[in-house]
């Protein structure tokens, strides 16, 4: 074969052995397989599937709201619009993202370990996602929901939409996701190569660390909460419904119990491609290793004792508003030590701008806004003025999407040559790049000012005076679907070359970097034994790719 | 290691620990026909609790076992609770609409309207009347 | 110290090679250990899937005291102290298998497999009873089918809403826990467990007594309360 041939040509240093992608190429190969890699690889083809329909919706929300009136949707598909593009993008897109999809794959690398500790329990875990999804794509066939992806009461216990089932298939993603994150706690315990303290983990693990814990604790929560949601549709328990003596403002108690939390599901993984992304493309040692690590687990545990912000309007008592506030300005701090020590990393390295940088570059400037206007809104009085308007939205997709989602970008590019065993276009995904940053600023930072001056979110008419900057930021969206787009394009052609990525392309010290790319099933020959720590870049030369 | 140092008979250990179960359960039955008020729940809750860490720290081995275990099972705990905390001390502070009670804001809008009642002329002079369209 | 402890599983307790020993783990003891991390945070996320009905209940009993007071009545604390009787020897022969599979004791463990599986069905059975007298008075959870007819205060469905959810839950619980007890059962007859191999026992001890735990709190809260 031609492949064979090149890969004597341009690998005469190692040979090639069978990889885990063309070890087996049965379809049943896939479908029963145990291997975290192949897990990782069909979570990551589903989990760009929903970003694909999330993204889809979101272009035709744009659409709509190009102008006052209806534009090329009813106000009734709008509701459907609008909360299927949330759901679809929360539940099935970022959640599962980087842990599921990116996280599999790299992890039991990163820990020089074989596999994860349960891979019957991992491939469980895909199959529990794929169920989910499927509840959730029967839900929208069956007429759709319109209650915004929070399913808030009273409204979700009257309305005629396809709630119950929605919630089922919420409840059913979150046991996929609960089992993620066992999977991973129990690998970083007891599945680390030998030599690798706890502080001698890549910075990735520790950010993946934090992000189990959430979901271990949170998640049984929202399975509940959609339980008593569907029952008290059903059939009445007076917990939720204010019309059987049940009280509304408790559900967004159980939601955002989970919720909150949730999002730092999202975040944190994002920050930890981060923390791998900067040293190794600025060449220089993690600034404040500890300060990150630690900062992880700090934002992991005091997520879970700030969710009131999202109420502060909602009817809670006056008192637990301003404890909710108080704390929330608590997250600022481990948040901001994560920033600081990223630009402390960057400064005086030897920084080379591939790809990865890029996302990551533009993930420190988004992220910024994004968690600096989470202050405005954590505040209590000015959250009066801006909740629930354009503000909120702008502030929430600052931090998914031009963090996690950005950083997501960042770590798929940074392994992709690892998972693929391929090179892609560096021209194309740096135009790429830039398009979806500017992109993603024309959209969403029209939207700060919009909701600062009143636009209310989830709307389906507006006054006339917004209609210029609905129309930046409808303009802003197609930037950012063009370059998605073309990210698309090059990366599917990258798939049709021969495998020709080193071993290890970009000068990483992490153990993912020291096995063949892809790497083959078993991941190591021998178990790989810690030689230094992490993020010494001294013997390690500068990216060859 | 811990799993090796459990290698041994503990049958005594554990008869005893379900003894003692069986007795709390007499005591927390025995307690609830007297009425202790509000106490009532704490002491049901207390030897409730008390049971729970006996079947903790015996029958699920968190006494020896590795302490990462005994951790993970705290956790829950501690996060359990703070969900029960904050919902309570919100419901517990929340304006009391339905019971009557008012909250000192409304109080004081009460009294600033007994005042401006005073203070108005009395009836018969016509007050500039509220725009009603 | 997880340097070392890493070290140590390397050099691995050759002696104790067994056929259920998976090829990620260096050794039998790291899979034990793994195995049990796992099964803890299962537990975890066991409470708090509890735990939101137990917050659900703390706050309908806060709101409805009085109607808490007076359903409470309805239920029968002698079957509920039964039942907390039965399911705390069921904890007691659960730890006591545990002990024979690790001590090699396999009649034991078949023993004391087989009267826990016992005891869980009379906790069915006795709760069986309850439900049928329940549901024969109209005392049943929910707005849609609660229709008890006698004296009572506003609010009562609630109490009983909550009290067939969390028995409920915790019901389907002892269901899915006496079909894993069979399974080891099953497994000691083939005599899969031994002092080198014993985990699955282990982890369904873990679950067990778990459930009995959960149920140490159901029981004042449903049936002492007042
Ligand atoms: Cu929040």
């Amino acid at each position: 074969m031609a492949d064979v041939l090149h890969h004597q040509i341009h690998a005469a240093s190692d040979h090639r052995e069978v990889d885990y992608l063309s070890d087996g190429r049965g379809i049943r190969d896939w479908l029963y397989t145990v291997d975290h890699k192949r897990i990782g690889v069909m979570y990551l083809f589903f989990i760009i599937l929903s970003f694909f329909v999330g993204g889809m919706l979101a272009l035709a929300i744009r659409l709509e709201l190009l102008y006052p009136g209806r534009t090329i949707m009813d106000a009734e598909t709008y509701n459907r619009v609008f909360t299927l593009h949330g759901a679809v993008m929360v539940f099935l897109f970022i959640i599962p993202s980087i842990p599921a999809a990116l996280g599999n794959f790299v992890l039991p690398l990163m820990l020089g370990a074989k596999d994860v500790a349960f891979p019957k329990l991992n491939l469980a875990s895909f199959y529990i996602y794929c169920l989910g999804a499927t509840m959730m794509i029967g839900a929208i066939i069956s007429g759709g929901v319109d209650t915004g992806w929070t399913f808030y009461t009273p409204y979700s216990t009257s309305t005629n939409g396809a709630v119950t089932l929605t919630a089922m298939g919420v409840f059913t993603l979150g046991f996929s996701s609960i089992f993620t994150g066992i999977n991973f706690i129990a690998t970083i315990h007891k599945l680390r190569a030998p030599g690798m303290g706890w502080f001698e983990m890549p910075l990735f693990v520790w950010g993946i660390y934090s992000t189990s814990v959430i979901q271990v604790l949170a998640t049984p929560v929202i399975g509940i909460t959609m339980v008593l949601l569907g029952l008290e549709r059903a059939f009445g328990i007076g917990i939720f419904d204010p019309r059987i003596g049940g009280d509304p403002v408790l559900f967004q108690h159980f939601f955002w119990f989970y919720s909150h939390p949730a999002v730092y599901i999202m975040i944190l993984p994002g920050m930890a491609i981060i923390s791998e992304v900067i040293p190794t493309f600025s060449h220089r040692t993690i600034f404040g290793y500890r300060g990150i690590a630690f900062s992880s687990v700090a934002i992991a545990l005091v997520s879970f004792i700030v969710w009131g912000h999202h109420m502060f309007t909602s009817g809670q008592s006056q008192l637990i508003n301003a404890v909710f506030s108080f704390l929330t300005f608590l997250v600022g701090i481990p948040s901001g030590i994560k920033v600081f020590n990223w630009v402390a990393t960057m400064y005086k390295g030897r920084i080379t701008l591939k790809a990865p940088m890029l996302f990551a570059i533009s993930f420190l400037l988004l992220f910024t806004i994004g968690g600096l206007t989470g202050l405005f809104l954590g505040s209590l009085s000015i959250d009066i003025h801006l909740h629930d308007t354009y503000f909120v939205v702008a502030h929430f997709h600052y931090v998914m999407m031009g963090g996690t989602v950005i950083a997501f970008l960042a770590g798929l590019h940074y392994w992709w040559p690892k998972m693929f065993g391929r090179m892609y276009n560096e021209r194309l995904a740096a135009i790429s790049c830039a398009l979806i940053f500017v992109g993603f600023n024309t959209t969403f930072l029209t939207q700060f000012v919009l909701g600062s001056r009143g636009m209310p979110r989830r709307y389906y008419n507006y006054l006339d005076q917004f209609q210029q900057l609905h129309m930046y930021s409808t303009f802003g969206s197609w930037i950012l679907g063009a370059g998605f787009f073309l990210m698309a394009g090059y990366l599917l052609a990258s798939l049709r070359g021969p495998k020709n990525a080193p071993m290890d392309p970009w000068g990483g010290t992490t153990l993912e970097w020291q096995t063949q790319s892809p790497p083959i099933t078993h991941n190591f020959h021998d178990v790989p034994v810690l030689k230094h720590a992490p993020y010494d870049y001294r013997n390690i030369p500068q990216g060859e790719a | 290691m811990s799993s090796h140092a459990s290698h041994h008979d503990h049958t005594k250990l554990y008869a005893g620990t379900l003894l003692t179960l069986l007795v709390l359960t007499g005591i927390t039955v025995a307690a609830s026909y007297f009425d202790f008020g509000s106490a009532n729940v704490v002491v049901a809750m207390f030897i409730a609790t008390v049971k729970a860490s006996l079947v903790a720290l015996i029958f699920m081995h968190l006494k020896d076992d590795k302490p990462v275990n005994a951790v993970i099972f705290c956790g829950s705990m501690v996060f359990l609770s703070i969900f029960l905390g904050f919902c309570m001390l919100d419901v517990d502070s929340r304006e009391k609409v339905s019971t009557g009670k008012l909250t000192w804001v409304e109080e004081q809008d009460r009294e600033e309207a007994k005042k401006k009642v005073k203070a108005s002329p009395p009836a018969g002079h016509s007050a500039p009347a509220a725009e009603h369209h | 110290m997880s340097v070392a402890e890493n070290i140590e599983h390397g050099h691995g307790h050759a002696a104790e090679l067994s056929p259920f020993q998976q090829h990620h783990f260096a050794t039998a003891q790291q899979q034990n250990e793994a195995s049990k991390i796992g099964m803890w945070l299962f537990l975890v996320t066991e409470v708090l899937l509890f735990g939101g009905l137990f917050v659900g209940y703390g706050l309908s009993h806060a709101k409805f005291p009085e109607a808490w007071k007076s359903a409470h009545h309805h239920l029968q604390r002698e079957l509920g102290a039964l039942n907390t009787v039965v399911l705390l020897v069921s904890s007691f022969t659960m730890v006591m298998a545990v002990q024979a599979a690790k001590l090699n004791r396999r009649k034991q463990l078949i023993g004391n497999l087989w009267v826990t599986i016992i005891c869980a069905c009379i906790f069915l059975v006795v709760k069986y009873f309850e439900y049928s007298h329940k549901y024969h008075e109209g005392l049943l959870p929910f707005k849609a089918f609660y229709s008890y007819q006698g004296p009572q205060v506003p609010g009562e469905f609630h109490f009983f809403s909550f009290y067939f959810m969390m028995t409920g839950l915790h019901g389907f619980h002892i269901l899915g826990g006496i079909a894993v007890l069979l399974w080891v059962l099953k497994r000691s007859y083939a005599g899969d467990f031994t002092s080198a191999y014993y985990t699955p026992v282990d982890l369904i001890g873990l679950y067990w007594h778990l459930v009995d735990l959960i149920w140490i709190y159901l029981f004042p809260l449903l049936y002492l309360i007042s």
